[in-house]
């Protein structure tokens, strides 16, 4: 295991996202269902449905998270955010029944992310959605972990394809602590190697030379 | 409305510095805030307080844009601070090749702070903390050579002649750079 040099300022825990994380910049370009309380005036070519100079009261629109963060305000004058079908009454109960059963991956890469973020929208089912996130997270988090220890030198892909961001992130600190320690038994720790930039340049010459 | 999509993607260091693409960013920004401006002006003067609402939306618009570019640059920045550790002072020419003068520049500034920082301790002579990154086993280690050199002076004086599939038994510390950047391979028995 190479010893790591490079470290990335890591996403935000919960409600909380970090300035400077590119992870959370990247989960907070999810859209979100949103309904405006407000005119904008001379915005409306953001709208494609309609033709008008501003974005009239009562639109419904989609708008990506960091917007909707941005312009959100206690007193509902400006947006009303909706939540997504997966964290509504239907999913909910689904998730509650068995998380292990979920693709999700497909419901949105950023479950876990994007769930904590709509804590800050004020919508009365909060305490049911963070209820939710946290046992369907609890739930699956036994088969990731064990997944992750016992699957050395194969195919992971089955495995990874159906778990969230942050599950995904787990796996994969599970998978290098366990090459690390199958390669200090092997006696691979002791064996000085060649920084990863030389390495990922060699295997492109070899990509350039093949093709 | 653009913005650094896809910011993950450019920010490895084998990818060009994306001046064309911050240049753009700028460029809107420019455009959002002048916008603002006009409207800013109107608000307060003619009493339309319902500009404020579009005011706020380009402003957010605004914050998102600058929080993309800073976290890029400072992303770039983390890549190339840990290029001095796993690499070593010199860079090969095609890494700063990639790299924008500014942040030639800051490798430089680190370069100099981490080389003042290992001279201020250990004693006289200093201590190379980028050295015996995982613990030494041995003080002599078998080295194959992976590509041509040239000759190479070990402390006693002796030249080796490094070509390419030689095989040698040396001092670790004179190897462990040249292992980094790839000349050398450690052969473990």
């Amino acid at each position: 295991m190479d010893t790591p040099s490079y470290f990335p300022v890591p996403p935000g825990v919960g409600m909380e996202d970090n300035f400077l994380s590119l992870d959370d910049i990247l989960l907070s370009q999810e859209r979100l269902p949103v309904r405006t309380e407000c005119v904008f005036p001379r915005l409306g070519f953001l709208e494609k449905s309609s033709d008008s100079q501003d974005i009239q009261e009562g639109t419904k629109m989609e708008l990506p998270l960091w917007l909707c963060k941005g312009l959100y305000e206690k007193k509902r004058k400006v947006l009303s955010v909706e939540l997504p079908k997966i964290y509504k009454e239907g999913w909910r109960t689904v998730f509650t029944a068995d998380p292990n059963v979920v693709d999700l991956h497909k419901m949105g890469p950023y479950y876990y992310g994007l769930g904590s973020q709509m804590l800050h929208f004020d919508s009365p089912e909060n305490p049911d959605i963070a209820k939710t996130l946290l046992q369907t997270f609890i739930g699956r988090f036994r088969r990731t972990m064990d997944s992750s220890q016992n699957a050395y030198n194969e195919d992971t892909s089955v495995l990874v394809g159906r778990l969230d961001f942050l599950e995904k992130v787990l796996f994969k600190s599970g998978q290098s602590g366990l090459n690390g320690f199958q390669g200090w038994e092997k006696g691979q720790a002791a064996q000085l190697t060649a920084s990863s930039l030389v390495l990922n340049y060699r295997k492109r010459k070899i990509v350039d030379i093949q093709s | 409305m653009k913005r650094n999509d896809g910011c993950d993607g450019l920010t490895g260091i084998s990818s060009w510095f994306q001046e064309d693409g911050l240049r753009q960013v700028l460029q809107e920004m420019e455009a959002l805030y002048e916008q603002n401006q006009a409207d800013v002006s109107e608000a307060k003067a003619a009493g339309r307080a319902d500009l404020i609402p579009s005011i706020k939306l380009r402003h957010c618009c605004l914050l998102r844009n600058q929080r993309c570019v800073v976290a890029y640059l400072y992303d770039r920045l983390l890549r190339i601070r840990a290029l001095r550790w796993e690499y070593g002072s010199v860079l090969p020419a095609n890494v700063r090749f990639h790299m924008s003068a500014e942040e030639v520049q800051w490798f430089g500034l680190y370069k100099k702070s981490l080389a003042s920082f290992m001279r201020s301790i250990g004693g006289q002579e200093g201590l190379d903390v980028t050295q015996d990154m995982k613990p030494p086993k041995s003080l002599y280690i078998q080295v194959r050579c992976l590509k041509d050199h040239g000759e190479f002076e070990i402390d006693d004086g002796t030249v080796i002649l490094l070509k390419k599939n030689s095989q040698h038994f040396l001092p670790r510390w004179k190897c462990e750079q040249l292992i980094r950047q790839g000349v050398l391979e450690h052969v473990m028995s």
